[in-house]
């Protein structure tokens, strides 16, 4: 099973702009590889990343299989309110990897 | 009749020649579907225009940090930053990062609101070879910015 792991503060003051880092283990199997067979390995990779925050949508990214086996991903918010981030990894096969983490504003 | 002769000889050479070359060129096609093409700049650029619209970019604005060499191509870090005041009138919609040595040129877009606060994003790629990687900035105000490193890589990531 995927797992994904991600850092933020857990504190912040108004208006700051924080870093957010995430990874996700998964394999990202390209569909270029071929197994010892000779067969081709399908392709399921994670193609699309979306982070909201409190319901809002901050960021998203389209993932193609360019990007690395558990994909890391950082990027940056500036958060106004005591809030939760929501993240959500959705696979070709449409399954979708949620986690969730908390912020507190003050 | 000899000079006849030779005449004939002459078009027949080059009917053949004709042929050689059809059946050359039916091969080659047929080489390059059948195989996996590898992605060239004259389709990282085609990729670029349409994912930016049909526009063109202005090299500058955009920073791509990316090792000069990278020893493993599975995972390769990149760091791409925009230089912009990320405010509700004028701030960076997306940016997308593309490969032109690849197998496909798109390698991943991602999307800002002025809440990003910072146009900056982080990510590891693979690389199947040495290549040029562009890095291609969207703004709100419909203009579109890039930049292109080339990175030289050891042993390629694309494997099979």
């Amino acid at each position: 099973m995927s797992k994904a792991r991600i850092r933020l503060p857990s504190t912040a003051k108004k208006g700051e702009v924080i870093e957010i880092k995430s990874l996700v283990n998964h394999a990202m199997e390209s569909g270029q590889r071929k197994d010892s067979a000779g067969n081709p390995i399908p392709r399921k990779i994670i193609n699309k990343m979306t982070c909201s925050f409190n319901g809002k949508e901050v960021m998203n990214a389209t993932l193609h299989p360019g990007i690395s086996a558990n994909p890391y991903i950082s990027f940056f918010v500036k958060v106004e309110e005591s809030g939760t981030f929501e993240f959500a990894w959705t696979e070709d096969d449409g399954n979708v990897i949620k986690e969730t983490a908390q912020i507190t504003v003050g | 009749m000899t000079t006849n002769l030779h005449l004939d000889r002459r078009v027949a050479r080059r009917t053949v020649l004709r042929g050689a070359a059809t059946a050359a060129a039916a091969a080659g096609t047929v080489g390059l579907f059948g195989a996996s093409a590898f992605a060239t700049p004259e389709k990282a650029n085609e990729m670029m225009t349409k994912l930016l619209g049909g526009k063109t970019a202005k090299e500058g604005r955009v920073t791509l940090t990316m090792p000069q060499i990278a020893e493993n191509g599975n995972t390769v870090p990149l760091t791409v930053s925009v230089d912009s005041p990320m405010t509700d009138k004028d701030y960076v919609k997306a940016v997308h990062i593309l490969a032109d040595g690849n197998p496909e040129p798109a390698v991943a877009s991602f999307g800002f609101t002025p809440a990003s606060g910072k146009a900056e994003v982080s990510t590891r790629m693979r690389m199947a070879k040495t290549q040029n990687i562009l890095a291609v900035a969207e703004m709100s105000d419909g203009s579109a910015w890039m930049t292109k490193t080339e990175v030289k890589v050891t042993i390629g990531g694309c494997g099979g």
